[in-house]
């Protein structure tokens, strides 16, 4: 379970958290706000990558602050733009790069990795330039380097803004079927309709903790 | 697109062989057509590289790619050598040139990347006792062939975006989004690799 007591996280001068007290059981939570409302910073502290200045965060009572390599191996990311996330030339090699510390050999690794491309709309894409793949597929490989790892959490950062239409529907359908406990931070309001709880933040403050439709509504009263 | 110049799957002896030897052919080849001078040596090594395409069956169009990319540095090479030192000079030159340069695209068009950073990793295991990081440097060479790649979208993203404004001959207009978006990049690619567990050991 995901915890966050008393979290604040200034830049600086900027405060852009303050006094975020939750706690996340459900599977599908979404984290919306207006651009810069701190829901991506909110997102981050969950696997470490920024540390809240006060208060603290709690994956399965570790602290990614002080256990950051443990809560990283329950909890994937994916980021807005794939190309960053693509560190190797082709998509087998890219998930398999995930891979390898895991002691497995290389046979293995890519051998796993091409199951994985192959589970998620990639089958046999394993051999090809990764980044001559399409937007849509470039973030489907991006999701399958973090699911080759089995996570327990995945946290997606506005996975779908730079995806058209069916690909962002396809993409959170997919997000849908995972076992895994899914924080998605976005800004494509019709595709919340399968979560189980919508989180509005708003100058960074929880405004809104509700089922998605009421917590839509509050979100639009706020953009005005 | 621009990545044009990766690797191939195939499954001919070329592509079958160890990666770390391939590499150090390829840096044997490479000195030694520093150190010959005849023609007709350089001639019979590029023959050589030439039969090396044809082991490993590269499609036409890949030959077609090199010798595009090719013809245009070897031609302007070749007629400023002439001016300057004379025909026989430049034609070694450019022997030397074509041998170095169509081996090493053989050597990227038959091996994975994968395979080179294992390499590298397997044959710097030895400095571990002196403090290196095989691990680290084998992703450094990743990283660095992945950012060709990388580079040269931004690099024809910030081209396109500035001829839209009728901005392409201001070099401000291509060099400062170059680098914002650069940077950017390398901050991206860092937190990636930070949510990958790169650092983590």
């Amino acid at each position: 379970m995901i915890e966050f007591e008393g979290v604040g996280h200034r830049y600086g001068e900027r405060m852009v958290l303050s006094g975020v007290d939750l706690r996340l059981p459900e599977r599908r939570v979404a984290f919306v706000g207006a651009n810069g409302s701190g829901k991506s910073t909110l997102a981050r502290m969950i696997n470490g990558l920024v540390r809240p200045t006060t208060g603290r965060v709690l994956v399965d009572g570790l602290d990614p602050s002080h256990d950051g390599p443990a809560v990283r191996r329950r909890v994937g990311f994916v980021f807005t733009n794939p190309d960053s996330q693509i560190v190797m030339p082709t998509a087998g090699e890219d998930v398999a790069f995930s891979l390898r510390r895991s002691g497995l050999s290389r046979r293995e690794r890519a051998q796993r990795a091409a199951e994985v491309l192959a589970e998620h709309g990639l089958d046999g894409y394993a051999d090809h330039p990764a980044h001559q793949l399409s937007g849509g597929q470039k973030q489907l490989l991006a999701l399958c380097a973090m699911l080759v790892l089995e996570p327990e959490v995945l946290v997606c950062d506005e996975p779908t803004t730079l995806l058209d239409l069916r690909n962002k529907r396809r993409f959170v359908d997919l997000l849908g079927t995972l076992k895994q406990q899914v924080v998605l931070v976005t800004h494509d309001l019709d595709l919340l309709g399968g979560f189980d709880r919508v989180l509005v933040l708003h100058a960074g403050r929880v405004v809104a903790d509700d089922e998605p439709e009421p917590a839509l509504r509050r979100y639009r009263e706020l953009a005005g | 697109m621009t990545a044009g110049g990766w690797y191939e799957p195939g499954s001919t002896p070329l592509h079958r062989m160890p990666a770390g030897w391939k590499f150090l052919a390829l840096l044997g080849l490479a000195a030694a057509v520093f150190v010959l001078r005849a023609p007709a040596w350089l001639a019979g090594v590029c023959a050589a590289v030439v039969l090396g395409y044809v082991v490993a069956r590269v499609s036409p169009r890949r030959c077609r790619q090199l010798l595009g990319t090719l013809g245009v540095i070897v031609a302007s090479v070749f007629a400023i050598q002439w001016w300057l030192l004379g025909p026989g000079p430049a034609l070694v030159v450019c022997l030397r040139m074509v041998a170095a340069l169509a081996a090493a695209n053989l050597f990227t068009i038959t091996t994975r990347v994968d395979d080179v950073v294992s390499a590298v990793e397997r044959g710097l295991r030895p400095l571990r006792r002196l403090g290196a990081r095989p691990d680290r440097i084998g992703l450094l060479v990743g990283l660095t062939l992945q950012s060709v790649a990388v580079l040269s979208t931004i690099a024809t993203d910030v081209r396109e975006a500035a001829k839209a404004r009728d901005a392409h001959r201001s070099i401000t207009a291509f060099v400062v989004p170059f680098l914002v978006r650069t940077l950017r990049h390398a901050d991206e690619l860092g937190e990636a690799l930070a949510a990958r567990g790169e650092g983590d050991r």
